[in-house]
């Protein structure tokens, strides 16, 4: 089998796994071009049909484009919608931009704690409304026990160790030192009560897979990846404050394909754009630790 | 010079075939042997580590005083550096002109063996490091046999640390001898041995000019030299049913089985089997979302089939095609077994099975023998299943499975077995067993030989209180798939109950529907508590008829397995069973099949002449 058609597969397999054995799922899509593509993956796993809720953690630092462009497919496509936000930290300014703390503290609040408060149903959902095309708040606060992510084995250290399904406790921790064995096609789908698996059906997948596949597949990806006339483009999206476009003149998806293809980022990390990364001597893992994505 | 080329980054040839062939390689071997120096070296030498990261590690390891070594390339973690040896798999990236390589670093702590297990059963090759000094070690023979045990037939011996035992031939040929003789016994005859000395890259990817007696491949030279498993397209074709899809909501009417084709090649038309049910139907088509409709699907493919007619069958079910070689269907298996729980396997408790996409409830019922992995010698009369044995036992499944056998199509013959949440043992069916020893029987025959009862004998029941006792069962099918038709059948089950009381009938109903959660599709936390709460049932059913009640109860998606267990439970005693709606039932003849255009009146009316018919109620007055 040609390989883009084997990850498929697989992820597919996994992906229909997670929805056999879990009551309450749901996918995060950062509007990234692998959770993009990993919403692809789910629409050709159902037939055409999302059958979980998308939830989106909206920092309100996303470069605008990420929103108008999330809202946009959610309508087309008719997903269920989830948005959910650390209200509080940012009603007192609490962020890097806003000045009142670093770039690790901003993550772990705007992301890691509304992440996990979001997904608990502690905190306040919002859901499309598809027939106002508005965000209302959602009377559902069940919690999600099965969490699907689009995290790749390739983007960072810490993500190489991770399993295809991975148990977080109670407080979402990730014990890297204790993780269940995978063996053939069997994966961890049984879980205690208060825990949740994080099921990460591209780990097998590569920046340059990602791209020969949303070529392959004709995904509608955010122009934010393709250089729009000032010889610079998105290889990584994030906040706005903390996202530095790379030095590139790839303006269509077949573009990317060949410069990936010319090793000319071999030795750059993908998210070396993303300043957080450096915070923590490269690892990113306490934030793992912690829930980040 | 060695002959094969690892493509640096700069070459332009590197990413020039983008998705071609993919090798995944496992690195195993006992604890400090070296595995991690090896991998470190080996993608330090094929060019593929990122700029500054060998310059970035040495200067780490100068500040704290530690020797520079390339296993910490793969310590990507830091509290995997602050313990110094590898706890998880890890996998890197590197290709050459042949093909991709995933490489796999596996653990060789005996803590971690859970892990290593992991990486292994991914892989379809394997290297495994021996420290050519200290020699052949517990878990360098526990790897072997764990590689076996999960298929993997490709094996490199990787004889490290060359350097420290002067190069010399003798100790090398030493461990080739008795590992190679080792590894024939496990069935890996091709097993090949390499010298090696990783952290000055001797032998791996170039030639060490200390080994002028080695003629063998390079490390790297071997990776191009493994083969990949042969297709799986050409065996008979199996098919794991994990789910049955109706997204009715959005309009969309079609009923699809969805699954990945684990042997053989699925192409619309043909007359397929589910098992173990036994029900058939053809293949209508291939349904896939954007674009036509595929002519075939291969071993591995993720697809889905609408079938016809639409029957309907159940996620767990394994699809065949009718006049190939046919699965064993049964509930006795002859395994092999690795045990990774912390508590042992033992018998007397319920264990989740998980074979194919089936799950069923399972359990020990004799240990064969334990095999002591590092020795290979048996250890006869263990009465349970440590943690890292190695044993060869019968297990019963609560409900038959579909399978093959390892010797025959290894890829449905491979299972795991949960315990309290967690994949605790992974093994391979054997054959199935035929010795008849079954835990559920075992277990009425004892119920049966330890119960005293009183005086009043059956006759003298049926004479007093002017019926016998019966076990009434209402099957119908399941709230997921007709939540009104189960409510009706219980609310007919409860009339019935209350008819028969008002003409003087002995009667009680109860249904524990509530505590299966969905009888007919339990989630994965169900599986087990739905044979427990069954065979609660049944005993519960087994003292009720025993006393003389009609005792009447409801199971929505009930079928020919759940029937045989109570029939078996309620022994003496009888069943009486009432189909309302599409059941689930192929060999079981219902004693009432009820109609649609049933009233309830009506459908009272025919029960109750069954009963008569059958003689629970010899006069008919109701």
């Amino acid at each position: 089998m040609e390989r883009l058609q084997q990850l498929e597969s697989k992820s597919i397999h996994l992906l229909r796994e997670a929805y056999r054995d879990f009551k309450s799922l749901c996918m995060l899509w950062s509007i990234g071009k692998d959770s993009t593509v990993l919403l692809w993956l789910a629409r050709k796993a159902f037939f055409g049909h999302v059958p979980f809720p998308m939830v989106h953690i909206d920092t309100s630092f996303k470069i605008p484009e990420m929103i108008a462009y999330r809202d946009r497919l959610a309508r087309e496509w008719g997903l269920n919608m989830i948005v959910g936000m650390n209200k509080d930290a940012l009603a007192v300014g609490e962020s890097f931009p806003a000045g009142r703390c670093d770039r690790m503290t901003c993550c772990r609040k705007l992301k890691s704690e509304a992440l996990r408060h979001t997904l608990s149903g502690e905190w306040e959902r919002l859901r499309m409304n598809h027939r106002t095309g508005q965000y209302e708040q959602d009377t559902d606060r069940e919690p999600f026990t099965g969490v699907i992510v689009g995290a790749r084995a390739d983007e960072e250290g810490s993500r190489s160790k991770e399993r295809y399904f991975s148990p977080r406790d109670h407080r979402s921790d990730w014990n890297v030192d204790d993780q269940p064995p995978e063996v053939w096609r069997y994966y961890k789908t049984d879980f205690a009560p208060g825990t949740h698996v994080r099921v990460h059906p591209l780990l097998d997948w590569t920046e340059l897979n990602i791209w020969e596949y949303i070529q392959r597949e004709e995904i509608p990806i955010i122009p934010l990846y393709f250089d729009r006339g000032d010889g610079k483009r998105y290889r990584s999206l994030g906040c706005a404050p903390c996202t530095q476009p790379v030095d590139s003149t790839a303006s269509s998806v077949a573009e990317i394909v060949d410069e990936l293809r010319t090793g000319k980022f071999t030795h750059v990390a993908e998210r070396a754009g993303r300043a957080q990364d450096k915070e923590d001597g490269g690892g990113l893992e306490s934030l793992r630790r912690e829930g980040y994505m | 010079m060695t002959n094969v080329n690892v493509l640096q980054k700069t070459d332009a040839a590197f990413f020039a075939v983008p998705t071609g062939e993919h090798l995944e390689v496992v690195v195993a071997g006992h604890v400090d042997h070296g595995k991690s120096t090896v991998i470190g070296r080996l993608l330090a030498d094929a060019g593929v580590l990122p700029e500054g990261k060998i310059e970035r590690i040495r200067a780490q390891c100068e500040r704290n005083a530690r020797p520079f070594e390339y296993a910490f390339l793969l310590d990507a973690l830091k509290n995997e550096q602050a313990q110094g040896i590898t706890i998880d798999t890890a996998r890197c990236f590197f290709r050459t002109e042949k093909r991709h390589y995933v490489i796999r670093d596996a653990p060789g702590h005996i803590e971690f063996l859970k892990n290593m297990v992991t990486g292994a059963a991914g892989s379809e090759a394997a290297l495994l490091v021996i420290d050519a000094r200290e020699g052949i070690r517990e878990n360098s023979r526990r790897h072997g046999y764990l590689l076996s045990l999960l298929g993997l037939r490709q094996l490199a011996v990787v004889v490290n640390k060359m350097d420290l035992v002067d190069f010399d031939e003798d100790a090398f040929l030493a461990i080739e001898k008795e590992f190679g003789a080792f590894l024939t016994r496990l069935g890996i005859a091709e097993a090949v041995f390499i010298p090696v000395c990783a952290q000055q890259g001797g032998n791996l990817v170039r030639r060490a000019p200390e080994t002028p007696w080695y003629n063998g491949n390079t490390v790297l030279e071997q990776l191009d030299a493994f083969r990949k498993p042969e297709d799986e397209s050409a065996r008979p074709f199996r098919l794991p049913v994990q789910d049955i899809y109706k997204f009715t909501e959005q309009g969309d009417d079609r009923r699809i089985v969805a699954g990945t084709v684990e042997t053989g090649t699925l192409r619309p038309g043909g007359s397929v089997c589910f098992l173990p049910s036994g029900k058939t139907a053809r293949i209508r088509r291939i349904e896939r979302f954007g674009g036509d409709s595929p002519e075939s699907a291969g071993a591995g493919e993720a697809t889905g089939v609408t079938l016809d007619p639409e029957i309907y069958v159940k996620p767990g079910e394994l699809m065949v095609r009718e006049g190939e070689a046919a699965p064993h269907v049964g509930n006795l298996l002859r395994v092999n077994l690795f045990w990774m729980g912390i508590a042992p396997l033992i018998t007397g408790k319920r264990y989740k099975l998980k074979l194919g996409a089936a799950r069923v409830a399972a359990e020990l019922v004799e240990i064969r023998h334990v095999l002591d992995a590092t020795e290979l010698t048996t250890v006869a009369d263990k009465a349970q299943v440590e943690r890292h044995d190695v044993a060869e036992c019968v297990l019963e499944t609560l409900r038959p499975v579909a399978f093959d056998t390892a010797d025959v199509n290894p890829a449905l013959s491979r299972f795991v077995l949960v315990d309290d949440f967690e994949i605790a043992g992974c093994g391979v069916v054997l054959a199935p067993d035929e010795s008849g020893a079954s835990v559920l029987r075992e277990r009425v025959k004892r119920r049966e030989f330890s119960w005293e009862t009183g005086a009043i004998t059956r006759d003298l029941r049926i004479a007093g209180y002017g019926h016998a006792g019966k076990f009434i069962i209402f099957v119908c099918p399941g709230p997921s798939r007709d939540r009104q038709g189960t409510e009706t059948a219980s609310e007919l089950a409860k009339a019935l109950e209350r008819r028969l009381f008002a003409t003087h009938k002995h009667t009680y109903y109860m249904s524990i529907r509530n505590v299966f959660g969905d009888f007919e599709s339990p989630g994965a936390d169900e599986v087990v508590g739905r044979e427990e709460h069954l065979l609660q049932l049944g005993q519960l059913a087994r003292v009720m008829t025993d006393s003389g009640l009609l005792f009447i109860t409801v199971l929505p998606g009930a079928d020919d397995t759940d029937l045989a267990k109570l029939r078996l439970l309620n022994e003496p005693n009888e069943l009486f069973v009432v189909a309302a709606g599409e059941c689930d039932l192929a060999e079981i003849r219902p004693d009432v099949t009820l109609r649609d255009s049933d009233s309830e009146e009506d459908a009272i009316q025919r029960i109750t002449q069954g009963l008569n018919a059958r003689n629970v109620i010899p006069d008919y007055s109701i």
